[in-house]
């Protein structure tokens, strides 16, 4: 710490302090608001939570109430306190033939298993207890026929989930980077130029967003059985950026009409086409824009349930309807929609994070003051 | 660098008619300025010659060419905004290589860093290059926006009020360093300003605008001695002209409500009432003044004071070298300098006497 050779107004100011941050008033807000936010995450990442849970549980387990959260391995992880002798009626341990304890679960323990998730990547079937026994023994099964084999099914080849996956990934990726790439090309003409009828156009653009769009699934899928683009991923991705489309328009064209024109007219000057100018000084101001109109479109795509529903049978058939459509044997698979879920969360949070700056740098840019 | 020529330019948008019948011409070498009021056209102008705006009627030569038809990045012209308009995503450096790396350019990195050096060093801006542009002052962000201008050598400079959005100290220095580098370098450059010290101190020729009409062009000392509206004579020195209601009866004129008499110039005849203009040095305090009038006001600015003498019902504007020992009230002696009187029509047009 500096000492202060003079005191009073003329001394120098060599360091500065935060009042706001050492007051204890303020500390104690800090933590408050801390507190709150870590409640606010947990309440917000609860059905996440819950849904990791889900993957590694048995079909039991899923639906237990009240409902199980300590998972542990059996002989491993958290088995040492997960299970407890279980009592006689005079309070004893209750001791088996060889003379041991007999244990039991407690009732928030479940013992995690790995069948739902293998179960979503392989087509199963159910066996008879006999042909169980058979199979148990054979050594030509690898670890993850054994953990179907303890349910009683056999892998019968590879299920379609791989191929669904790839599937959202094309149509939901393609048609993102198409309504993106479309959308600022129409937002930037309506931004910058005089139009004839511009407010006709966007309202147009945007009417076309009124409609719910179940109510056109229908004709649009006699539309495509005629052109032959029923269960393709062309009709897929034709429909979704068209109807992205109209969202990124609008999106885009606020964040377009947030950057002052004199930046392209400075560097038209400066001797730039009009298309170099908007690469080079539109485009990197507009990454915000394009960032967050990314996200929204993808998520749209992503997770579209009617029209891929009604549009696709097999070949273009996306995650959606397929999560939905999981069939278990004789019950509800939990555990495989839990992981399917799960992987078809990814992606978006992948791109989401990846683009987390761009979406929060805000839509100022400190060079212009009015 | 080249000669420009405005012809007859009129542009209209959809409600307003924002220039009619613009024409002037600026010589190689030239400081020129377009003074007027917000809202009289200036900025359309330079927006015309820039190419980013098409004029509904008239021609824009170049060095005798008719260029109505080049879009901007084929007019060679360095274009200076009101607001600094530097790219916030680019470093300093990166802002003033960025006219000279324009692909029609091909210019080598080597030859750019030499010329970005080059400006900086003139503008005294050399330190910021690394910097980027969203952590600079003003007046710093209105340097490197006059640096990217000087980077080429355009045929002309344009500029757009670039000094309005400083603050006075600031501007005052800018001026200087402007006026300097413009003489310097020899560029011919057109300056828009709604400030007449501006257009005064800088310019080697003004042209005044009015609601999108040129109302004079000439030297400073034209515009200022010889203003050819009342709307130049009150636009143009500071403080304003004194403008007060006269009539011109048997070779004498007097001013309305006010005991003051004069004899008419001989030169020409008056109309039987007009406007008398009197800029305030030519108001002279003189004890053996013919007039007399009581001081009402005072405002001393130190290197001079303005003084408000109250003559009859007219109130007439006075300077005077440094501050001033009259008291409120005082009755002032004061003189009206004959030969540099304004007289105005009705119509607001100067009578040549």
């Amino acid at each position: 710490m500096a000492k202060f050779e003079e005191v009073g107004p003329h001394a120098p100011i060599t360091e500065s302090i935060r009042v706001d941050l050492v007051h204890p008033r303020a500390r104690l807000g800090v933590t408050i608001r801390a507190v709150v936010a870590v409640v606010i995450v947990a309440i917000m990442l609860f059905p996440v939570i819950w849904l990791a849970l889900t993957m590694v549980k048995t079909r039991p387990d899923a639906v237990a109430v009240p409902p199980k959260f300590i998972p542990y391995f059996p002989e491993g992880l958290l088995s040492d306190w997960c299970m407890v002798p279980q009592l006689n009626k005079d309070g004893t341990p209750k001791l088996g033939k060889d003379g041991q304890p007999v244990l039991k679960e407690r009732d928030v323990c479940f013992d995690v298993t790995l069948e739902g998730i293998v179960g979503l990547f392989f087509e199963r079937r159910t066996l008879t207890p006999a042909q169980q026994k058979q199979y148990m023994e054979s050594p030509e099964f690898g670890w993850a026929d054994r953990i179907l084999l303890r349910r009683g099914l056999v892998i019968t080849g590879p299920s379609e989930f791989v191929d669904r996956f790839r599937n959202s990934l094309i149509i939901a990726g393609t048609s993102t980077v198409l309504a993106v790439t479309f959308g600022l090309l129409a937002a930037y003409a309506f931004s910058r130029f005089d139009i004839q009828g511009k407010p006709d156009f966007l309202f147009f653009i945007l009417s076309t967003r009124m409609l719910p769009p179940v109510v056109v699934t229908i004709p649009i899928f006699l539309m495509y059985r005629q052109l032959g683009i029923y269960d393709t991923h062309i009709g897929m991705i034709l429909l979704y950026t068209v109807f992205n489309l109209s969202l990124s328009v609008w999106l885009l064209k606020g964040f377009l009409d947030e950057i002052p024109k004199e930046y392209e007219e400075a560097a038209l000057v400066d001797g730039y086409s009009r298309m170099q100018a908007f690469r080079k000084v539109v485009l990197p101001q507009a990454a915000t824009g394009i960032a967050a109109t990314t996200v929204f479109c993808l998520i749209f795509a992503w997770n579209e349930y009617a029209f891929s529903l009604m549009l696709t049978s097999d070949v273009a058939r996306t995650m959606p309807p397929s999560i939905a459509s999981t069939q278990g044997a004789g019950g509800i698979e939990w555990a495989i929609i839990a992981t399917a879920s799960m992987l078809f969360l990814i992606p978006v949070v992948v791109i989401t994070f990846a683009l987390r700056q761009h979406l929060l740098r805000g839509v100022t840019f400190g060079a212009i003051r009015q | 660098m080249s000669h420009v020529e405005l012809q007859h330019i009129t542009k209209r948008f959809k409600t307003v008619t924002a220039l009619r019948d613009v024409s002037f011409e600026i010589q190689d070498g030239e400081f020129f300025v377009l003074l007027g009021p917000t809202g009289a056209g200036k900025t359309t102008t330079l927006r015309v010659i820039a190419g980013l705006e098409k004029q509904t009627q008239g021609h824009v030569l170049f060095d005798g060419e008719i260029v109505d038809d080049l879009p901007p990045p084929d007019r060679d012209i360095a274009f200076v905004f009101q607001q600094y308009s530097l790219y916030p995503n680019m470093t300093v450096y990166d802002n003033l290589a960025f006219p000279l790396r324009a692909p029609m350019r091909r210019m080598s990195e080597a030859e750019i860093r030499q010329r970005v050096y080059q400006a900086a060093e003139i503008l005294r801006i050399t330190h910021l290059l690394e910097r980027r542009t969203a952590h600079l002052s003003g007046g710093e962000m209105q340097r490197v926006s006059l640096g990217r201008a000087i980077v080429r050598q355009p045929r002309i400079f344009l500029m757009d009020e670039p000094l309005s959005n400083l603050d006075a100290k600031l501007r005052e220095a800018l001026r200087v360093e402007l006026k300097h580098i413009q003489k310097t370098q020899g560029s011919t450059t057109l300056f828009v300003t709604h400030d007449q010290i501006e257009a005064l101190t800088m310019a080697d020729r003004i042209a005044v605008l009015n609601k999108g009409r040129i109302v004079q062009i000439g030297s400073p000392i034209d515009i200022y001695d010889r203003p050819a509206t009342i709307f130049v004579a009150q636009l143009v020195g500071v403080p304003r002209i004194n403008l007060v209601d006269a009539r011109c009866e048997d070779g004498t004129i007097s001013i309305v409500n006010s005991p003051v008499r004069l004899p008419k110039p001989v030169s020409r005849e008056l109309p039987r009432t007009f406007k008398l203009g009197v800029r305030p040095e030519h108001v002279q305090l003189d004890p053996q003044g013919e007039f007399v009038g009581e001081l009402l006001l005072i405002e001393p600015l130190g290197v001079e004071s303005i003084l408000h003498i109250k003559v009859g019902q007219q109130s007439l504007v006075c300077t005077v070298p440094g501050m001033t020992r009259h008291k409120l009230g005082d009755a002032l002696r004061f003189n009206l300098v004959r030969d540099r009187l304004h007289y105005f029509g009705e119509d607001g047009v100067r009578i040549q006497v």
